[in-house]
């Protein structure tokens, strides 16, 4: 098991995401910032913060979303439990910024995009993620915004802590 | 995660935490329902047979939306008119409906136990959706939501069944489920219509429709049966409206609100007045949109076993 971010050093990513973020977006007037459930919405949650702290714009729209019934292996394994969907603003005609912590093979982003088209159609989606697994990709899906770029192997596991659900700030591979 | 069933054909065989997953995945379902796209994909795989040997609407409407709404190709059969009335067999029936690459079966049918019969003959995940005089389980797991969402936890919340209760399998199936989730079921009605021995299934009996309602948080409302009452049970519909009829009057006179449900179809005037079922204590229409939730909920859980061909 090796430490690919500690808790400063996951910090210290985050906000440059997130200064990314409005460097692209500015005000945040045109754009929403949305969570995918279920591990997702630790880093979206963080993400949202700070870019209230940094824009001192308060009343940005930030969602969650859940993909349980968009996912292409419904009936492979056992049934998904799903999560809360929450997104109470409309995203039609606005930029989305999709948000996970890991990019693996992007079947989960092809679920989330399927998933977000339901509820109106964006003028664009982004896609930020905090750890790309680059070299796993079973669909031509990339990251606009990626915290650490990493090549591991298939048999490897890349594993997020928060310390909102798992009471530490840590990101791991785990072989 | 998934259910500790294969098939649902009654609340009895399901543990606790079944009801309450089939709740948890209900509320997902409810919250996609009132978006502008009220439909996921998750079933795209999955074909369901709506088999009815016995009359409905709500329950078949119900459930025919459900399959839309989850994706899943839907077939409807209704006794009358197919080859059941040439003489072929309900195993029969099935075993061909099954031959054609159809994973699940939704099954109405007038004689109780029907569903248990099939599923020692058919390998598809079955849910009962009412037989005979035994259970309609999904009505009492719609029903128990519909209560849990205007009152929450139903531990310690007293539920009244008042109706026909002898030949209601909503009324067993209300009994059993509400007993799991920890509620206080009482039922009432003319003694003719309350079956003996009810007590033990842990239920209390109050014949007098009054004290009953005075003594709850909820009354469910039960339908007189007359198709299934074989030789008269009360004199006439008029004096059973009079002694177990529920008015406002009588609403009224509780100085408390509670709530007032009714599976449907609801022969006003008898069981009900219109001015109870249309009043703001009445859920009725609550328990019918949630329906659709609640069924969801179970085709989608009870759909990985059908894959898995557990």
């Amino acid at each position: 098991m090796k430490t690919l971010l500690d808790h400063k050093q996951l910090d210290i990513t985050l906000q440059r995401l997130a200064h990314q973020l409005v460097e692209n977006h500015l005000t945040f007037q045109d754009t929403a910032i949305i969570g995918i459930q279920p591990r997702g919405i630790w880093m979206s949650g963080r993400i949202a913060e700070l870019v209230r702290k940094i824009t001192g714009q308060q009343n940005i729209d930030y969602g969650m979303l859940d993909i349980t019934f968009y996912r292409d292996d419904v009936h492979q394994g056992d049934i998904h439990v799903p999560s809360l969907t929450d997104i109470n603003f409309s995203i039609e005609n606005r930029n989305v910024v999709l948000i996970d912590d890991v990019l693996h093979t992007g079947r989960t982003i092809r679920s989330a995009m399927d998933a977000l088209i339901d509820f109106g159609r964006p003028k664009k989606v982004e896609l930020m993620v905090l750890i790309d697994r680059r070299f796993s990709r079973e669909l031509p899906i990339q990251p606009d915004y990626a915290g650490r770029i990493v090549d591991t192997i298939i048999t490897q596991k890349v594993k997020v802590y928060w310390a909102e659900k798992d009471q530490k700030d840590e990101v791991v591979l785990i072989d | 995660m998934s259910l500790s069933v294969k098939h649902l054909l009654g609340i009895k065989e399901l543990q606790t935490q079944d009801i309450e997953q089939i709740f948890q995945t209900a509320d997902n379902f409810k919250q996609v329902l009132q978006r502008q796209i009220k439909k996921v994909p998750a079933l795209r795989d999955t074909t369901v047979v709506n088999l009815f040997f016995e009359n409905s609407t709500r329950t078949r409407i119900s459930f025919e939306l459900a399959e839309k709404r989850l994706s899943a190709d839907t077939v409807n059969f209704s006794a009358s008119g197919s080859s059941v009335s040439k003489g072929e067999t309900l195993i029969d029936t099935v075993n061909n409906i099954l031959a054609m690459k159809v994973d699940m079966i939704v099954m109405r049918h007038s004689a109780s136990g029907a569903p248990w019969f099939l599923a020692q003959h058919v390998d598809a995940s079955i849910i009962n959706a009412g037989d005979g005089t035994n259970e309609h389980p999904t009505q009492a797991l719609l029903d128990a939501y519909s209560i849990r969402e205007k009152l929450g936890d139903l531990k310690g919340k007293r539920v009244t069944i008042i109706g026909d209760i002898m030949h209601s399998r909503v009324a067993l199936s209300n009994i059993f489920c509400l007993n799991k989730l920890g509620a206080e079921v009482t039922v009432s009605g003319p003694p003719t219509l309350i079956p003996k021995y009810i007590q033990d299934l842990g239920v209390k009996v109050e014949y007098d429709v009054k004290k009953a309602l005075q003594n709850c948080d909820v009354a469910n409302v039960l339908r007189i049966q007359l198709e299934r009452q074989h030789k008269p049970l009360f004199s006439t519909l008029r004096e059973y409206s009079l002694y177990y009829g529920i008015n406002k009057d009588m609403l009224d006179s509780l100085q408390k609100e509670i709530l007032i449900m009714h599976p449907g179809p609801i022969n006003r005037g008898v069981e009900l007045n219109s001015d109870v079922a249309d009043s703001a204590n009445s859920i009725i229409l609550d328990q019918v949109e949630n329906g659709v939730a609640i069924r969801m909920a179970v085709i989608y859980l009870l759909s990985g076993k059908t894959a898995l061909g557990e």
